[in-house]
């Protein structure tokens, strides 16, 4: 029973694992990458090839003032406490310069925290919620994509016009879903005082049991329907919806819905006139996007995702922030993140002082079926900047220093 | 009134595909006693071979051929793991079976991901099935008409093939009681070899007719086995019937659940469960288990205490774990105060489970009590974090003593059920209880103090918290309180003849055992700075489970070695391939086939084996247990 002399040795063995490689070599600098690869592959590979195009383009023009560009790229799992082990890791043995990624907002957040404790520059890639700038915001954070409160807002827009006043909403049961639900309905109903929520269902993320979720909501007979399911849960919700009828002579609403991740899958069952937000990458012609289209075509014989936007423009933003700051020295990289503007396949971004949040936008427009695959129509590009609360109602959601 | 109808038959429909993979799983477990983590695994790859070969031979022939060929493909690839890898640890101690399947469910995820690519898959419509029929105004799926249909014909199969057949009176008097029915002379392998297939079959069956319904991706696998593990558990262990039962129960609560609350669905099962099992300890059909002739943790060699220099030479090595800070970075020293912390978690379950005898599904329940505890304390009230630490684990205390006192009353794998209910109710509170948890999204900001603050100093705490607990989780062994939890585990009739009050003991081991798992979640608030609901969750559970059975269930202290091991190659793989799932479940699989006792177990038997004096004694316990069975 020689259990400590084990602990030693496994100690040991780990050690010499994990601790090599801990000196940064001159010329080089190195960002660490956080993402749940094994779990949402589906995101994380168009993710990944974003970003590794990146780290590629960066490197052909020159580096960061000269220093190459060195991504290192960590799986978590899909667990908070993993993906610490994983900032640990990087930040301790690696002294990497600065984190990035994460999808799912859990992990953001702990991600987030993590970085305000150790004071290490994060720039949140894909977590929506809206916690990690507003209430639970720390300086050290900042974050790429459109927010949750952002995308509602512009969803908002679109669906305040439409003739419908008996609403329900389907989300999955989880701090997005629930966030999604509340920021719309508040929203909505500023703007539409004259409309009625008259049913919700809340299946478990990742095991709706979509034939009775799609029975108690027509049976509430809503005039439109807010969906904020993705994923598996949103194939099962479209299959069994469009079997029962649900979507027939009723508006929907979707959060996501238009990104190729979620779309693509729905092949020949798109169902058509859902208004959404995504990423229809065959419509956009603005030269940044063509030039990014292109590239990413040529290196991977593929199209891009949204995944493939987020990925290629948050090395992309860190590499423009390194080279601003010239410097590792996280108090220098937010000074130079606070306000920087950049360009992006989605037109010129700017990290906003007042809540380290991005600019970027997301595209607005209606589901179609085009030769059996789903597509988006009657896009518009909606600027992040024009969906965010006043100033003075985010220094109000923001802790104080 | 038409509306409820079609809300009744479209539970009806889910009961169907719930119903036939359940059947499966307790068709295997009542004869083989194997809980088969891998049927969820099983499930998933019936979907994605249906997924192509219907897309590769189209028309009616074409899909209806391509699910039945998918099933039976699957169920060939069933037989090999039967053979090559299960065959070889039928003898291993209950539930190590679980490890091995536990594995190759991990590696069947990364494996799915590599053969079909990470995107979700959508399959065809069954030809013949694709609209809706029309009832009062309200649309049924024929597709479901179809499922609803199925599954009673499934069910009426099984029944004819277990009444009528040879085959299925031999199936079914090895369910009753197997070393009977090997002692006549019946040809046990290939009995479990062909329960096996069909066990899979049926997976499979349910898996590929999802297909038209569902999407096929990666993660099939993990939402169907918890259900069906609780279908099975809810109707009666072995019990066709019951599963049926139980999975149009589960199925039609959640369709008319969700009317009133909507939010019921992520709890519903485990709370039915829970509900069913106080009520009924071995399901709606199931029957009471026959006397086990092997529990958890029977040891054919008797458990002694160390000797002093086995002492010497434990403290030599926390002596030089004790010096790592010496020579080791930040990084490894916040990995070794992690695996500290699972070491305190794996022995406290290693308690509950050989020493009582009582395997816990649910044992992250006190960990992460212990973790919200002190995150309560630290941020709500404020409070220093040496306060927080000792007052945290009260809080995996009072959720033992609860829990436990319920669980207690049940043995086996209804007890290791209900622990699992009860694990999943207090993750849903975590989950749902958005103002006082913070939901998923946690609690943040959980930072040690300053004292404690530096990766050394923690890990020397962690270290040290973590030998005092393994030293007095010994201690309890070889105290009088640990004999008779043993003599309650080894045999309740004779233990309660000599006056031993089993219920109470087994209360209290698990109240000692919960506390000791609190005190690890509240270092793990700590480590991290934050608490969330995974730390309650089924996956750490499992974890832990892992860690046990991997050290060694026959031993006194085997869950030490089984943590670090486990913990150290966890982080290690994850931090170092991207096909981490693949590359850990191939390694426990390898362990399980090389250390067929735990690593611990395994390097005991070989060292006892050296030792002439002992020899003879354990050859002629081992050749008795061997004859026992």
């Amino acid at each position: 029973m020689q259990r400590r002399h084990f602990l030693g040795a496994a100690l040991a063995i780990a050690v010499a694992g994990m601790a090599g490689n801990a000196m940064a070599q001159s010329g080089e600098i190195k960002i660490g990458e956080i993402n749940s690869y094994s779990l949402l592959p589906a995101f994380t590979e168009p993710y990944r090839k974003g970003w590794q195009l990146a780290v590629e383009e960066i490197n052909a023009t020159g580096g960061i003032n000269g220093k190459k560009l060195v991504v290192i790229s960590k799986d978590d799992g899909g667990k908070p406490a993993d993906a610490q082990t994983a900032a640990n890791e990087l930040v301790s043995s690696e002294s990497v310069a600065m984190l990035t990624g994460t999808f799912l907002s859990n992990i953001g957040l702990a991600v987030s925290d993590f970085a305000n404790q150790k004071k290490v520059f994060f720039l949140a890639a894909e977590p929506l919620t809206d916690a990690i700038t507003w209430s639970k915001g720390n300086r050290y954070t900042f974050r790429l994509r459109p927010s949750n409160y952002m995308q509602a807002a512009m969803l908002v827009e679109e669906a305040a016009k439409l003739p419908a006043k008996r609403w329900a909403t389907i989300a999955p049961n989880y701090e997005y879903g629930q966030s999604a639900v509340a920021v719309f309905k508040k929203l909505m109903s500023e703007k539409r005082p004259d409309i009625q929520w008259v049913d919700e269902q809340w299946p478990p993320q990742g095991k709706i049991d979509a034939g009775p979720v799609v029975q108690a909501v027509a049976a509430a007979n809503p005039e439109a329907i807010l969906n904020v399911t993705f994923g598996a849960d949103l194939v099962k919700l479209v299959r069994e919806g469009n079997t029962r009828g649900l979507f027939k002579n009723r508006a929907v609403v979707s959060f996501l819905t238009g990104e190729p991740e979620y779309l693509d899958p729905l092949k020949e069952e798109t169902p058509e006139g859902w208004i959404v937000t995504g990423y229809p990458w065959y419509d956009i012609k603005t030269p940044d996007h063509d030039k990014f289209l292109k590239a990413y075509q040529a290196k991977y014989n593929d199209y891009p995702r949204l995944g493939s936007i987020v990925g290629y423009q948050t090395i992309k933003a860190a590499a423009a922030i390194l080279a601003k700051a010239n410097s590792t020295d996280p108090e220098k990289l937010i000074a130079a993140t606070e306000g920087l503007s950049m360009p992006s396949p989605f037109g010129e971004i700017t990290f906003r002082k007042i809540d380290h949040q991005s600019t970027l936008g997301a595209y607005v427009g209606k589901t179609a079926l085009k030769d059996g695959k789903g597509v988006m129509v009657d896009s518009v590009y909606r600027k992040g900047g024009d969906y965010l609360p006043s100033d003075a109602e985010v220094e109000k959601m923001r802790p104080k220093e | 009134m038409a509306f409820y109808f079609v809300q009744f038959l479209t539970g009806l429909a889910s009961a169907a595909s719930l119903f036939l993979v359940a059947s499966g799983l307790s068709i295997i477990f009542g004869v083989t006693r194997i809980v088969n983590f891998a049927h969820g695994a099983f499930y998933m790859l019936g979907a994605y071979v249906a997924f192509t070969l219907t897309e590769r031979f189209s028309g009616a022939f074409g899909f209806w051929g391509g699910i039945v060929v998918a099933a039976l493909v699957v169920a060939v690839v069933g037989v090999l793991v039967e053979m090559v890898l299960l065959r070889r640890i039928y003898h291993a101690p209950e539930l190590f079976q679980l490890l091995a399947t536990f594995g190759l469910t991990l590696m069947v995820q990364d494996i799915v991901v590599l053969i079909w690519g990470p995107d979700d898959l959508l399959g065809r419509r069954a030809p013949g099935f694709k609209g809706a029929v029309e009832f009062f105004g309200q649309n049924i799926p024929s597709y479901d008409l179809f499922l609803i249909a199925l599954s009673p014909v499934v069910l009426g199969g099984l029944w004819l093939l277990f009444q009528r057949t040879r085959w299925g009176i031999l199936v079914r008097a090895a369910t009753q009681d197997r070393d009977m029915v090997a002692a006549l002379g019946v040809n046990q392998k290939w009995l479990f070899t062909s329960v096996f297939a069909l066990g899979v079959f049926l997976a499979a069956l349910g898996g590929a007719l999802q297909i038209p319904r569902d999407a096929v991706h990666h993660a099939l696998d993990l939402r169907i086995i918890v259900d069906v593990f609780v279908v099975v558990v809810i109707g009666g262990l072995g019990s066709i019937i019951g599963a049926f039962v139980a999975a149009v129960l589960v199925s039609e609560l959640n369709a008319f659940g969700i009317l009133i609350f909507p939010k019921i669905s992520i709890i519903l099962v485990f709370l039915v469960m829970a509900v069913v099992l106080i009520v009924r300890p071995w399901g709606l059909f199931g029957r009471p288990e026959a006397a086990a002739r092997r529990t958890p943790g029977l040891t054919v060699n008797p458990w002694r205490p160390l000797t002093s220099g086995e002492r010497m030479l434990s403290l030599g090595a926390l002596a030089v774990a004790a010096m790592l800070p010496l020579f080791a970075g930040n990084y490894a020293l916040t990995v070794g105060s992690e695996i500290a912390i699972f070491v305190i978690f794996a022995a406290s379950l290693h308690f509950l489970m050989s020493v009582g005898g009582l395997a816990s599904f649910g044992h992250a329940a006190y960990f992460g009590l212990g973790a919200y505890g002190v995150a309560f304390l630290a941020k709500a009230a404020g409070l220093p974090m040496i306060v927080s630490l000792l007052l945290g684990p009260l809080l995996g205390l009072l959720g033992a003593a609860v829990f436990g006192f319920f669980a207690v009353q049940l043995s086996g794998v209804y007890f290791a059920m209900l622990t699992l209910a009860f694990a999943q109710i207090v993750w849903s509170i975590a989950f749902q209880w958005v103002a006082v948890t913070g939901g998923d999204n946690g609690i943040l900001g959980v930072w040690p103090d300053k004292w404690a603050a530096g990766p050394a100093s923690f890990y020397w705490l962690s270290l040290g918290v973590a030998a005092l607990a393994v030293t007095v989780l010994r201690i309890i062994v070889f105290s009088p309180f640990g004999f008779a939890l043993r003599a309650t585990r080894d045999s309740p009739l004779r233990s309660e003849a000599i006056g031993i009050n089993g219920k109470r003991v087994q209360w209290t081991a698990f109240v000692i055992s919960g506390t000791v798992a609190g005190i690890g979640g509240a270092l793990f608030a700590y480590l991290k700075g934050s608490v969330f609901p995974d730390s309650l969750g089924i996956s750490l559970s499992v974890d832990a489970l892992v860690m046990v059975l991997l050290g060694g269930v026959e031993t006194v202290s085997g869950a030490v070695i089984g943590a670090i091991v486990f913990k150290a190659a966890n982080i290690w793989l994850v931090s170092q391939t991207d096909l981490s799932k693949l590359v850990l479940g191939g390694f426990i699989v390898l362990m399980v086939v090389a250390f067929p006792k735990g690593i611990v177990g395994t390097l005991e038997a070989i060292r006892n084996r050296w030792r002439p004096s002992e020899t003879k004694k354990s050859a002629l316990a081992t050749s008795r247990v061997e004859v026992a069975e």
